[in-house]
């Protein structure tokens, strides 16, 4: 694996890759809380062995679309479909026997059990666990590993976010959806943790993602979609995102000439 | 860590909180022996004689003239020198008595262990218990039979059942007594003893069944509309429910009797044809009918404790969100733990209309449910052994304390062991060793609140 993005080029337009190869395909995608309309009409599309990111600002209904196609909330209108069936309305917990694991947002992880107990208990879907998934989890993050008896409250942010991811890999997600893994930690563990999470990746695990990271994330993704107030503003390969020049204003913070 | 002192006064900014917060250290030592001296006055009345409404200063007068006084001013002249002058001594004498026990909170695991550590003595040990336990009522008193009838044994039955909502689902229920009335006006109902004629009368046995399929119907649908609550909230939801249920009772005079209730009822009957038997106004028969309930309750329990249900209940108590996205239904083992806790109250509740052959509104009072939560949390929640031994001390003390003080004063006493307890072990006598974890990590300021004080409504980014 190399530093810098997979090098997939463009590939196919964003919108093609969801006609039949789609993992996870959102269409039209309406959420309110309460009588604020927080997603108006998102449709999007994450095919097998992808990476697919959210990209946008506060408020842009990032993790509102993650929650719904996590089951967290039921959309009003719109479709959650996974692999071509819809699975809106089923509850987060069913969601995932159908192979879409989620990490939180904020992380998580049972403070007051070990990193041990965590990661049994992201088993817990599976009624006879792979001693091997254990093995994965640790050969991916070593630091759990070696502090597999500590209680996780007392893990730093970054530990605490691998554990997350970890616990959530040993349900044995397809997919596996990500809640701003890189949020409050150091560049330095951002870099590690999305270094791990192209590992998990190449290991054949898809996933979509939500960071307000937008260089860190276009640089592991394949796709990317930008939201704007409820909306899909922009949707395009990663690299031409990276290097799109309203992209790189608005999120990379640099000054348009 | 042989702990408390010691970490205060190394660096600066420690001083200047210990200026800040502890300050009655730091006054001279008259003052702290007078503040003593206050606090025996202060004592000798409150233990003192109870006050009469047309002789005003009586109780004062008494006071100063019995030897209640003297006994508190002894007490507080005896700790003022103990505090002031051999300080040091006790503080290394209790220094050396941590280290032998490897350390405060080791000291239950570490009997435990030695106790039950090999599965034969375990056994052994668990079954030499079970023999006194059963031979005990035997050898006490008439009175002392009834509070292990009556008393004991109906809390520790609550206290187990409570134990499986708060101390393992972590949901804060103050209505638990309200299953306790329903099992026994069930039991009332279906033996007849109710203005309403059931469409058959059974033999108490038969009625427990029924009572546990009531009170876990009664249990889903108070659970089914307010499990998504937490801490607090569900607290006052089911405090609500327990005031519906005693409102019922009490009002509904033409089918539950109203404030008189039932009298008469049928008490436990056993006809195997060739053999028969009838409780009666003996209260040892029922200790081992309340004794065998408990047997087998708790090992079921114990067995769901370890067991996929356990874990999710755990994985719920510390995060409902992560619980979900781990493939934990919340709602369905919420449910789970409610029902299972008021069907363990019916039975209770059953046991105890039989015995006592009558019900009335006033058994339910919503004190009970308080207590039997403090018995919860005294024992140690989540701990089945330290909820038996904590009821059973707590239920046994008032009654110890009968011909020791002024009967009116007991719960006092319960009241300031408590806070005693609270302040200095909160996490109770035979802790779970997870509760520790979490009230130490509390301490630490990790993962803030613990599991009662949660957010409502679970899901909150």
């Amino acid at each position: 694996m190399s530093g810098v993005g997979l090098e997939k080029d463009t590939g196919p337009a964003p919108e093609a890759a969801g006609a039949a190869g789609a993992l996870l395909e959102l269409r039209d995608l309406h959420v309110c809380y309460g009588a604020i309309e927080a997603l108006k009409g998102i449709s999007l599309t994450v095919a097998e062995g992808e990476v697919v990111a959210l990209l946008g600002a506060n408020g842009a209904g990032k993790s509102t679309t993650l929650k719904a196609a996590s089951g967290m909330l039921a959309p009003r209108t719109g479709e959650v479909l996974l692999r071509g069936e819809r699975v809106d309305g089923i509850k987060s917990h069913e969601l995932v026997h159908f192979g879409i694991g989620h990490v939180p947002e904020g992380r998580r992880v049972f403070a007051r059990m070990s990193v041990l107990e965590n990661l049994r208990m992201g088993a817990y879907r599976l009624r006879r666990p792979d001693p091997d998934d254990l093995d994965r989890v640790f050969s991916l993050f070593p630091v759990l590993a070696r502090r597999r008896k500590q209680v996780s409250g007392t893990l730093s942010g970054g530990e605490q976010q691998m554990l997350a991811i970890g616990r959530a890999l040993m349900g044995k997600p397809e997919l596996l959806l990500l809640d701003e893994p890189s949020m409050g930690l150091a560049p330095l563990i951002v870099r590690q943790i999305f270094e791990i999470l192209k590992e998990i990746n190449a290991q054949g695990t898809t996933l979509l993602l939500v960071e307000q990271n937008a260089s860190q994330a276009l640089r592991l993704a394949d796709r990317g979609y930008v939201l704007e107030t409820g909306t899909v503003v922009m949707a395009d390969a990663a690299p031409a995102l990276l290097s799109d020049p309203r992209i790189r204003a608005a999120y990379l913070g640099e000054v348009p000439e | 860590m042989s702990g408390v002192p010691a970490t205060a006064a190394r660096t600066p900014l420690s001083a200047a909180a210990r200026l800040r917060k502890g300050k009655w250290y730091e006054q001279p030592r008259w003052r702290r022996l007078g503040a003593l001296l206050a606090l025996a006055v202060l004592m000798a009345q409150v233990t003192g004689e109870q006050g009469v409404r047309n002789d005003l200063f009586h109780a004062l007068e008494q006071n100063f003239k019995g030897g209640g006084v003297g006994v508190w001013v002894g007490i507080a002249v005896a700790v003022w020198l103990i505090r002031e002058f051999f300080d040091d001594a006790v503080a290394r004498g209790v220094s050396r008595l941590r280290e032998r026990a490897g350390g405060p909170a080791r000291t239950v695991r570490a009997t435990s262990g030695r106790l039950f550590g090999r599965r034969g003595y375990r056994w052994g040990a668990l079954g030499a218990l079970l023999l006194v336990l059963i031979v005990l009522p035997l050898t006490v008193t008439t009175f002392w039979q009834q509070v292990l009838v009556d008393q004991i044994g109906v809390y520790v039955m609550l206290a187990v059942g409570l134990n499986v909502v708060i101390g393992w689902a972590g949901m804060l229920d103050l209505g638990f007594i309200a299953f306790f009335a329903i099992g026994a006006y069930s039991s009332a109902y279906w033996t007849g003893g109710l203005p309403v004629e059931p469409p058959v009368e059974l033999n108490n046995f038969l009625v427990i069944p029924v009572a546990v399929v009531t009170c876990l119907v009664a249990g889903v649908l108070l659970g089914a509309p307010t499990l998504r609550l937490r801490g607090d909230y569900l607290a006052i939801v089911t405090l609500g429910f327990h005031e519906i249920v005693y409102l019922v009772a009490k009002n509904y005079a033409e089918f539950t009797g109203g404030t008189r209730g039932a009298n008469g009822l049928d008490r436990f009957s056993l006809d195997l044809g060739f053999w028969s038997y009838d409780w009666t106004l003996d209260p040892v028969p029922y200790y081992w009918i309340q004794l065998g309930f408990v047997v087998v309750i708790i090992v079921l329990f114990l067995r769901l404790e370890h067991s996929r249900v356990g874990r999710a209940w755990t994985a719920i108590r510390e995060d409902e969100v992560a619980a979900a996205a781990t493939g934990v239904n919340t709602v369905r083992f919420k449910l789970l733990a409610f029902a299972i806790g008021a069907s363990t109250s019916g039975v209770a509740g059953v046991i105890y209309a039989s015995k006592q052959a009558f019900v009335n509104p006033e058994q339910f009072v919503v004190l009970f449910s308080i207590l039997a939560l403090s018995y919860v949390v005294f024992g140690g929640m989540g701990s089945v052994p330290g909820v038996l031994v904590g009821t059973a001390f707590l239920v046994w003390l008032p009654q110890f304390l009968r011909d020791r003080v002024d009967p009116q004063d007991r719960y006092m006493y319960l009241g300031a062991l408590l806070v005693i307890m609270m302040i200095y072990r909160p996490q109770g006598l035979l802790p779970s060793r997870r509760r520790q974890r979490e009230l130490r990590m509390a301490g630490e300021g990790v993962s803030g609140a613990d599991a009662l004080g949660a957010r409502p409504g679970g899901e909150r980014g």
